[in-house]
């Protein structure tokens, strides 16, 4: 089972965490302000390998934390950033 | 007769050849179904699909194969609709028995909320040519007598829509029937040639780097489930694109048979029997965004907790397999096919958990685009610039997105 590990309650599995998308990561080749507007809130970077995202520890701290996070794997994969 | 008795395929393998009119890149359904429609329809037979595995390894070999039309939107509904069209007549123009069976496909409703949801879906179904009439739970039960109408005492089915075109057929059947077809006119396929660069000369795309070797290209097609978003990175394209696991499972087989599709928003699981007896069943993507193809024994507790609340039968089945797949989950929940606004370079991706249906419609349209140069009006509506342009195609029409 996927599991994150929650800075405040530890390793704890991945149902009780709602993900919140990655952190938004415009790249500089795009100088136009609309179109960096557009990469902002639509694109990804959707890695295949380490990313850094957002999840809410829904049934846990009630806290949002940033997770770095493999996702080539799906065991337990993530560290708090 | 066995599934696996008549497998007499034509397939017939090439050396590459240095260059090609038209690359796809990824040779599953998409991938195929573009270079049959360009070859029969199009007469353009110059044209190579390059395949990192063997030929529908990737999630045309790990879908549900169920097939329908009864979306959320206006232009997908008529898409699907024209997919699930071109799957009626598949058998007989390609020649290759797919197993298409029509079934029809129940969506089942538990509350007032998803009643109001389901009556407004309907008539736009209706309106937009995809046949779906809504059924009391007396009639639902008279479609399919295994439903337990009162949902395991949780779950009241309080009606549901009836779709009545749904079907669904083989899914390595309909990816070999399309292998077969283009490579009968010249089209090249290569397996275990995993693209690793694009070529580019200056902002165009010109070719494929391989594992084999470099192949130049009049025009680059990516049709890659799962891996889009690095293949769209070598061309400095940007997708709205989240890749999420999607799992399911099959039972033994279960003797009595089973008629319809079994589809539920509510519980996020559809259920529906193969052609082998076995029952099959899903539910929605993943949360956490992943390429792995690991299974969880988590999403066979909760999937079985849900689909027994429905069917109560299936306690007495065990489960033979479950497997993953990686689906690229638009933020839209449309497809995205066309024109990336880098001169050479296609793409046909975003197809999620509703890529299978749409195998023959997104091959047809996509080839027409390639072939005419004009956009089809049919996927005019899903170009990656309708981000840009503000115009997003949200649509939770499938069982696992809602």
């Amino acid at each position: 089972m996927p599991e994150l590990d929650c800075p405040n309650c530890g390793r704890r599995p991945i149902e009780e965490f709602t993900f919140g998308g990655e952190r938004p990561t415009v790249p500089e080749r795009i100088t136009d302000p609309l179109a960096r507007d557009v990469d902002y809130a639509w694109m990804h970077d959707n890695p295949n390998g380490l990313t850094s995202e957002r999840w809410f520890h829904a049934a846990g701290c009630r806290r949002w934390l940033k997770i770095r996070r493999n996702t080539s794997l799906n065991g337990v994969v993530a560290e708090p950033d | 007769m066995n599934e696996f008795v008549e497998t007499i395929l034509a397939l017939q393998w090439h050396p590459p050849k240095p260059s090609y009119d038209v690359v796809i890149i990824g040779a599953g359904g998409h991938g195929l179904a573009t270079a049959y429609y360009l070859a029969t329809r199009h007469g353009i037979t110059n044209v190579a699909v390059l395949e990192a595995s063997y030929i529908g390894s990737g999630n045309s070999g790990r879908n549900t194969t169920i097939i329908r039309a009864n979306y959320g939107i206006p232009e997908s509904i008529r898409f699907y609709q024209h997919s699930l069209e071109l799957y009626r007549s598949l058998e007989d123009e390609t020649g290759c028995w797919i197993m298409h069976s029509t079934k029809g496909l129940l969506w089942l409703a538990h509350t007032e909320s998803a009643m109001r949801a389901e009556r407004a879906r309907c008539l736009l179904n209706v309106a937009c040519g995809a046949e779906t009439v809504m059924v009391t739970p007396e009639e639902a039960r008279t479609i399919c007598p295994q439903l337990d109408l009162s949902g395991g005492g949780r779950y009241p089915v309080l009606g549901a829509s009836y779709h009545v075109g749904a079907a669904t057929a083989r899914h390595d059947r309909v990816v070999w029937a399309y292998a077969q077809g283009a490579m009968r006119k010249g089209v090249d396929v290569l397996q275990h040639t995993p693209v690793t660069g694009l070529l580019r000369d200056g902002e165009r795309v010109t070719g494929v780097q391989t594992a084999n070797g470099p192949i130049s290209a009049g025009l680059v097609l990516s049709a890659v489930g799962g891996n889009v978003s690095t293949i769209a990175a070598m061309a400095d394209v940007r997708l709205p694109i989240r890749t999420h696991p999607l799992q399911a499972f099959v039972t033994n087989a279960y003797a009595q048979g089973f008629g319809p599709i079994i589809s539920d928003t509510e519980l996020f699981c559809y259920v529906s029997q193969t052609a082998r007896g076995q029952m099959l069943m899903g539910a929605e993507f993943d949360p956490q965004p992943s390429y792995s193809l690991g299974s969880s024994f988590n999403f066979l507790q909760s999937c079985s907790a849900k689909v027994t609340h429905l069917l109560p039968f299936l306690r007495d089945l065990r489960i033979l397999r479950q497997w993953t797949g990686i689906c690229d989950i638009s933020t839209d929940f449309s497809p995205i096919m066309g024109e990336t606004g880098v001169p050479g370079f296609l793409v046909t991706t975003g197809w999620g958990t509703w890529g299978f249906k749409a195998i023959p419609a997104g091959g047809e349209q996509m080839a027409e685009l390639i072939a005419t140069g004009r956009t089809p009006v049919l996927l005019e509506p899903f170009q990656l610039d309708r981000f840009a342009r503000d115009l997003p195609m949200a649509d939770q029409g499938s069982t696992g997105t809602r």
